[in-house]
């Protein structure tokens, strides 16, 4: 055999197996989807099949009677998406006073902000919590939405990318009489906007998704839980239903995985250039 | 910027000061959400947590100023010694495996690979969805009669362990599960470092006889190096961080086995109310994550290459 059809076949080879690891990879994902469809006797057949006797849709209605899930999954739009406004407004606005206005110690305090970077949340709840106390923020969306919506990455990324922008653009509009505010609204903000794009939509994921912050400070869980707090609250009930919990499973999944499936351009250039998320 | 309300001559003040002045109030106008909220939200919450972690401080009652006692109470404690070694067994087992994988499968899917668009977006979407279904549905796969064990019963007749009950399975089950979860993201990240590689590097080395695991060691490894020490770093500090995933699939059991330090905290500050226990014990926590951050960035001159 030539030397190229060594390297074509071994190619060929190269493929199958690789989308063979993938087909394993998504094995999960599948399950979920296929046990989320099942009667709730035929969960656990042995051996297990990819389909039930019947394809059960209703449990995905049964999954909104069985817990408030349809409230957990407006709670949850609710706080992601005021979360995104909050981190989006004050990040722009930070990262434009640290990179094109000119004031006094504005490298010391960008510096203080660098600094925060390194604090993991995760050594702050419990201070958190007492804050939230003293503010009466126990048991309320407000804590939900703000305590972690002034983290510095959303200005710093911002930051980066204003940099970017030559300085004669924003100068011109200056002396054209333009005002700071003008300047930040109709010039920099439109030429930023793939990275507000990026930062919104993983912002949004990350409250999407949170899980520890509300199991920390939501208590009455029926009316204030966003989705994936209701979602461990389907395991904790007597006499799991998998078919249930699976179906719900999938509805938690269905936003973000939509997002990245349509986003997929903007969400990877914006690893590559930034590590954003690192989750 | 007191100074700017003195008055100048006009010849001078023209050009520059007023600019200066206008600046200094928009700035204040600019940087003041982020400012007040990250005072309020950040710094504020260090130094408290700083300072409950020499309290002995109760959800209700008498707080008293303990000095260290938080601490030695809590090196002293077989469960936080647990939780420590169990973390420190987590990232040494998840570290390299997540390493391993990402940097393995992001070689595979070079630009000769069709579909690798659509391979990326597929590995990297548990990363994106909520860990809470993540974990609850590697539960279903791990469980007696779940997925593997009734799979592996239906073919050959025999039970799988039960992974996440049994002691010495139960830990593995848990890295395993958040390697399938996480990897994705230090995938993307390589394959981005490794498509920015000049071609002709590559190129150049193979008409020089270089076979794959060569170019591999001596060319794609220095060039993505950069992105290696990145991310790992990344996965270093968030991994020290594990809560959901041993929280949701086994409760920190069987016996204490996949007991984490950020489980430790949330039981100490959220089950029994000893707050200052909990902040101590996260300020271990992020000592820990400090010291093995900082030996990272002395290590990285020894391997990383910035430029060729």
């Amino acid at each position: 055999m030539s030397d190229h059809a060594v390297r074509r076949i071994r190619l060929v080879i190269s493929h199958v197996a690789l989308y063979l690891v993938a087909a394993a990879f998504l094995t999960p994902l599948v399950y979920m989807l296929a046990t989320s469809l099942k009667p709730a006797d035929e969960v656990f057949q042995s051996p297990p099949s990819l389909f039930g006797s019947l394809v059960r849709w209703e449990n995905y209605s049964e999954t909104f009677e069985f817990l408030p899930f349809g409230k957990f999954v407006l709670n949850g739009l609710a706080v992601a998406i005021c979360g995104t406004i909050v981190v989006l407004v004050a990040s722009a606005m930070s990262a434009y006073a640290f990179s094109r206005l000119r004031w006094r110690g504005r490298d010391g305090f960008f510096l203080v902000f660098l600094a925060t970077l390194m604090i993991p949340q995760e050594v702050l709840v419990v201070p958190m919590f007492m804050l939230m106390k003293w503010f009466g923020w126990v048991d309320s969306f407000q804590a939900l939405i703000f305590p972690w919506a002034f983290t510095a990455f959303g200005t710093f990324m911002l930051r980066q990318f204003f940099l970017t922008v030559p300085e004669e653009i924003s100068e011109g509009a200056r002396i054209d009489g333009a005002g700071s505010v003008r300047i930040f609204t109709s010039i920099m903000l439109p030429l930023i906007r793939p990275a507000l794009a990026v930062l919104a939509v993983f912002t949004f994921i990350n409250y999407w998704n949170s899980f520890m912050w509300p199991l920390i400070i939501i208590n009455t869980v029926d009316e204030k839980a966003t989705v994936p707090l209701g979602l461990s609250l389907f395991v904790g009930q007597q006499g799991t239903q998998w078919n249930l919990i699976m179906a719900a499973s999938v509805i938690s999944m269905a936003p973000t995985a939509a997002i990245l499936i349509l986003l997929q351009k903007h969400l990877i250039r914006g690893i590559a250039t930034s590590g954003l998320g690192g989750r | 910027m007191s100074d700017d309300a003195i008055a100048r001559p006009a010849a001078v003040a023209g050009r520059r000061r007023p600019r200066l002045r206008r600046d200094g109030r928009a700035a204040a106008f600019f940087a003041a959400p982020s400012m007040i909220g990250l005072t309020v939200f950040t710094l504020f919450p260090i130094v408290l947590s700083l300072v409950m972690a020499f309290f002995q401080w109760p959800a209700v009652g008498e707080r008293t100023f303990t000095g260290l006692e938080n601490f030695t109470t809590l090196f002293t404690d077989p469960v936080f010694r647990r939780a420590l070694l169990n973390t420190l067994l987590f990232v040494v087992l998840y570290l390299p495996l997540n390493l391993i994988v990402s940097v393995g499968l992001a070689v595979w899917m070079g630009p000769r690979i069709k579909g690798r668009k659509a391979l990326r977006v597929v590995f990297f979407l548990p990363v994106v969805t909520p860990m809470v279904a993540n974990a609850i549905v590697w539960r279903m796969i791990y469980q007696p009669n779940g997925l593997i064990d009734g799979s592996l019963y239906a073919a050959t007749g025999t039970h799988a362990p039960n992974f996440l009950g049994e002691p010495g399975w139960a830990m593995f089950a848990v890295v395993a599960m958040s390697v399938w979860q996480g990897f994705g993201y230090n995938m993307l990240v390589f394959s981005a470092a490794l498509d920015a590689i000049p071609r002709h590097l590559l190129e150049a080395a193979q008409i020089d006889g270089a076979g794959p695991w060569r170019q591999f060691f001596r060319i794609m490894l220095p060039m993505i190096s950069p992105a290696l020490f990145f991310a790992s770093t990344m996965t270093l500090i968030t991994s020290f961080q594990v809560f959901t995933q041993p929280f949701l699939m086994t409760g920190g059991g069987p016996g204490m086995d996949t007991e984490t330090l950020m489980m430790f905290v949330f039981d100490k500050g959220f089950s029994i109310y000893q707050y200052g226990l909990a902040s101590a014990g996260a300020w271990i926590l992020f000592v820990l994550i400090l010291g093995v951050t900082a030996v990272q960035f002395v290590g990285q001159r020894r391997w990383v290459t910035y430029d060729v």
